[in-house]
């Protein structure tokens, strides 16, 4: 009886789902358990609970959830890379019938969460991140459309998170790479929890991302200052927009396969078995319609981000300002035609195979155009190289080369070649790492003076810079070569051992860029120690050109003291040429929504409902769904959610930031 | 636009005086519109994979074995009748006559709950045959594609059963008013879905 | 134009316009009824002998009524909120039928060359 009463309370939670098998889990854990109630210790210490609560947890400023998602991002990109190291480790030395360090369990558990949370809970965050700080700013508005929802969605990201950081220490990811294709995803073949996590994680985060993506998407139509057409849009704010639509149009794709995935696993339907009926391949078909614009989702928002650097630090308007929306328009349709390149080997044939070699061979097209649109931005311009500018020149010399790889492995025949070989992982992380990864250091350079009011320290910066761009070339140059030469993805141990130089020399790339994140991490603390040195007290550190210079950095909690009217592209630059003076009176009370709770109580009810989903704890499953909706009614039931800041207040806050504009001179 | 474009000559204007406030809600009908065309995406993967293991019987039985077109008939009807008194409602609320409106929302609600009820008497039906959800692909899809939009029926009950609580108590608030708006877009979505279902799944399956 | 957007939206929350009218539901209800009746006949009566023709009939049927609900029912057109939503419909649909057609055409040539011969799905376990 006692072991029914235990069933039904824990599901299929024991002890023994502990790993305490694993020396590395558990001195990983150690670890982090040390280091968290350090943390936590310090925060009750210095007695910062009610502050966190209050100015961050809670908040709806979008500015302050930018942040937080960048703060989530950076977190997960250490434990992302804690994989992709242990990975280049393994490879490095499983050579002359050594196994390596991991077992096979463990190692595939590895390389299938390094690539979920590099993409959902690295990429994404950080992509959000970047938007929910920069576009109501740039767009001349208060905050987002709807500020509630996007606490909400960002609290579902870190709730996703929360599970994937679970599935280490208290069971097992999923041992499927990082889309978990059926049957090996089937209950049949992993029957453990490792891919429920997957599934959960997903779920919950997706959720979040959906919803913010309609939420910008509302923010860039309906709150753009007057005078703000779609033309004098900034290109990031158009990038983001797109980036938005395909999140609004792909994300809804990836719910509905991992649902009927579930459905699978949990229910016994026949989607995607091998018998009654079941197809596996549809599965592949279905959840690369949401893959490709996945990998646009990423990279759009970042080509704003370089044109935004490129224009300032050329010191001139972006050259073919037409042409790069168009570009991005034409991307963002075009990346809902070419999904089936990911899947060329499974057999669709040759008229298949052509009409998607070729829609993915056109997308190169308007991706060159704005190659050449940056580069005409630089010719004879005043380049200046700091930060952000440096990690754009590096991004279009790396990404070009990465550019170049993507279309070769569009053709179909030589795909059948190159198929899930270290070819692939190389193009994708040339891209990814070279255009995601460099454009997110730009952007973080480039906009940390308007979030914090002080420069990153650029000495350090430049450590980390040469340190990833170097460590990515070392790390992923011998993949190709081992790419041609038909080494395989995903494998553990290697029994040619003329291939061991080329893991080894990818394995001190590895390094180099472990280096890197170290330099951006002190680039960081030393920027924050050394932060009245590099103070901007102007609010315009880089001779800016779009309306987020105009205001002060850090920007007040209502960005604006007045609505900005937009009279031209690169509206900051047109108002400094035309002698724009900062109005000191007449200031008004400002409309603003008031922070709230119940976004991370829902977020919590929400991991609660996948963690007793995953260890099949029904009761808790359906006490958190009754406590969620009931806290989504309960939530509309009230309609107070807005507040004015007073006159005075806004007075007093631009008289401030007056006196600090006359003691700069 | 204009008055900007005329300032612009003689002296610049950059920035408005008066406080530019975005009505409360200007952007809710917009963005729940693009929920719903989200949604209709989630739709849309169910009705491929419909489409693509909808003939995947398996030996199992096959739509012809199992679908009773007069009870499906009915169900149309009930949803069709559901979205005329839901319109009704929306005149009454533009008139601003509460009782009338909890009125017609209630006659909603009541032919939502009647075409849940003869879905589920289908689906008990059906499971009762052994053609359950597991018995083949073509049953997986039919479930989960049918299942999900009597899901959102459900959903969509549980909303108006709470917004005419909230009028109830607030009356017919702008807040109030606009949250019916909303749901008025998703029942009516909802009714677009059914015509998919039943053409595509219902009557099609019996052309096979 | 951004300008005008605005003073548009504001327009929207109050104004009833949105709503549509009392004839305007009865014509689409009764559109809808006769829409959905011809089809349910067809198929029941066994009308058109070609079935073929019957599954192109029924869903031209179908679009219409779609058409039918968006217009009379959702209120769709070209003017609420700027054009906006009639922009993301138009792409949602373009999506949608890429996605179906797009998964049929790759679903049947990956079961032609992958699942030859004799494995008709309606038959296997």
């Amino acid at each position: 009886m006692p072991d029914t009463l235990t069933r039904f309370i824990f599901g299929r939670l024991t002890l023994e789902s502990l790993p305490l098998h694993e020396p590395i889990v558990v001195a990983t854990f150690i670890a982090v358990a040390l280091g968290g109630i350090a943390l936590l210790g310090a925060i009750t210490y210095f007695k910062l609970w009610t502050y966190l609560w209050r100015e961050w947890f809670t908040s709806v400023d979008h500015k302050k959830i930018g942040i937080m998602y960048m703060v989530l991002g950076l977190v997960m990109l250490l434990r992302g890379f804690s994989d992709a190291i242990m990975m280049r480790l393994q490879q490095a030395i499983a050579f002359n019938g050594s196994e390596g360090y991991l077992n096979s369990h463990h190692y595939d558990q590895i390389f299938t969460a390094h690539g979920v949370i590099m993409i959902f809970f690295v990429a994404m965050p950080f992509v959000t991140g970047l938007m929910n700080f920069v576009v109501p700013l740039q767009i001349g508005a208060r905050d987002v459309s709807f500020p509630f929802l996007n606490n909400f969605s960002f609290w579902m990201t870190v709730g996703g998170a929360v599970l994937v950081m679970a599935s280490l220490f208290v069971g097992e990811f999923a041992r499927t790479g990082w889309l978990a294709y059926p049957p090996l995803s089937g209950i049949g073949y992993s029957p453990d929890v490792g891919v429920d996590y997957y599934i959960w994680a997903l779920q919950v985060a997706g959720v979040g991302t959906t919803l913010s993506g309609i939420n910008l998407i509302c923010t860039i139509i309906k709150m753009r200052a007057p005078g703000m057409t779609m033309m004098r849009m900034p290109v990031f704010t158009w990038t983001s927009l797109c980036t938005n639509v395909l999140i609004v149009a792909s994300f809804p794709v990836l719910t509905a396969v991992l649902a009927m995935l579930s459905l699978d696993r949990y229910v016994g339907t026949n989607f995607f078995t091998n018998d009654f009926g079941g197809n596996p391949m549809m599965y592949v078909n279905l959840i690369w319609i949401w893959g490709h614009p996945e990998v646009y989702i990423l990279i759009l928002p970042l080509f704003g981000v370089f044109s935004e650097v490129t224009s300032t630090f050329s010191g001139k308007r972006l050259f073919g300002y037409t042409s790069m929306v168009y570009a991005t328009v034409v991307i963002t349709i075009l990346s809902y035609l070419v999904w089936l390149h990911h899947f060329f080997t499974m057999g669709s044939g040759a008229s298949v195979n052509s009409f998607f070699g070729i829609t993915t061979m056109i997308i190169s097209i308007p991706t060159g155009a704005k190659i050449f649109n940056w580069l005409f931005t630089m010719y004879r311009g005043r380049i200046r190289f700091e930060l952000p500018m440096m990690w754009t020149v590096a991004f279009m010399l790396t990404f070009t080369v990465g550019g170049m790889t993507g279309v070769l492995l569009a053709v179909p025949p030589a795909d059948f070649v190159l198929h899930n070989s270290l070819f692939l992982i190389a193009h994708f992380h040339n891209v990814i790492i070279g255009g995601v990864l460099f454009g997110l250091f730009a952007g973080i350079a480039y906009w940390w003076p308007k979030a914090f009011g002080f420069r990153l320290d650029p000495f350090w910066g430049k450590v980390s810079f040469w340190c990833w761009v170097v460590g990515f070339w070392f790390a992923f140059m011998p993949l190709y070569i081992l790419g041609l030469m038909g080494v395989t993805r995903r494998m553990r141990v290697f029994d040619d051992p003329s291939l061991q130089i080329w893991f080894v020399i990818a394995a001190f790339g590895a390094v180099l860029i472990a280096a890197g994140i170290a330099a951006f991490l002190v680039q960081i603390f030393v920027s924050i120690r050394r932060r009245e040195a590099l103070a901007d007290p102007t609010g315009d550190p880089w001779d800016g050109r779009t309306l987020e210079w105009s205001t002060s950095s850090p920007p007040p909690a209502y960005n604006f003291a007045f609505t900005p009217v937009i009279r031209d592209n690169d509206a900051w630059w047109d108002m400094k040429k035309a002698g724009y003076i900062r109005p000191l009176s007449g200031f008004r009370p400002i409309h603003m929504p008031s922070n709230t709770g119940t976004g991370i109580i829902l977020a919590g009810f929400s991991v609660a409902l996948g963690f007793a989903m995953i260890w099949y704890i029904w009761w808790l499953a359906a006490l958190s769904f009754v406590c969620l909706i009931a806290t989504a009614i309960g939530h509309t039931f009230n309609y107070h959610r807005d507040f004015h800041i007073p006159a005075a207040e806004v007075t007093q806050t631009e008289a401030a930031r007056t006196t600090l504009l006359a003691a700069q001179g | 636009m204009a008055s900007i474009a005329t300032t612009a000559g003689t002296e610049p204007v950059f920035h408005l005086e008066e406080e530019h406030a975005h009505a409360e809600g200007s952007s809710t009908m917009l963005g729940f519109w693009l929920y719903l065309m989200s949604d209709c995406l989630i739709f849309a993967m169910l009705f491929a994979a419909y489409g693509v293991l909808g003939a995947n019987y398996a030996a199992g039985p096959a739509p012809k074995d199992l679908f009773d077109l007069n009870l499906v008939a009915v169900n149309t009807a009930m949803l069709l009748f559901s979205s005329i008194t839901y319109g009704f409602a929306m005149l009454t609320m533009d008139k601003g006559r509460v009782a009338s409106t909890q009125a017609w929302l209630a006659v909603t609600g009541l032919f939502g709950l009647a075409f849940l009820s003869i879905e589920l008497y289908e689906f008990s039906h059906m499971i009762h045959e052994g053609a359950t959800p597991q018995r083949s692909a073509f049953l997986s899809s039919f479930f989960t594609l049918v299942g999900t939009h009597g899901l959102h029926v459900t959903f969509g009950i549980v909303w108006l059963v709470t917004l005419m609580v909230q009028v109830a108590r607030f009356g017919l608030i702008e807040a109030n008013r606009r949250r019916l708006m909303c749901l008025s877009m998703f029942w009516h979505f909802l009714d677009v879905v059914w015509i998919g279902v039943f053409t595509f799944v219902y009557l099609l399956g019996m052309l096979r | 134009m951004s300008a005008h957007d605005h003073a548009e939206d504001h327009g929207h929350v109050h104004g009833g316009a949105a709503h549509g009218s009392f004839k305007g539901y009865l014509t689409g209800f009764v559109l809808s009824v006769i829409l959905t009746a011809i089809p349910f006949w067809l198929v029941m009566t066994g009308f058109i002998d070609d079935k073929q023709v019957t599954a192109i009939v029924i869903m031209a049927f179908a679009v219409v009524q779609i058409v039918v609900h968006m217009v009379f029912f959702l209120h769709m057109n070209t003017a609420s909120e700027g054009g906006w939503s009639m922009l993301a419909l138009i792409f949602t649909l373009i999506l949608v039928v890429i996605v179906l057609t797009g998964s049929l055409w790759v679903m049947y040539h990956l079961n032609a060359n992958m699942m030859p011969g004799l494995h008709d799905m309606r038959e296997m376990p």
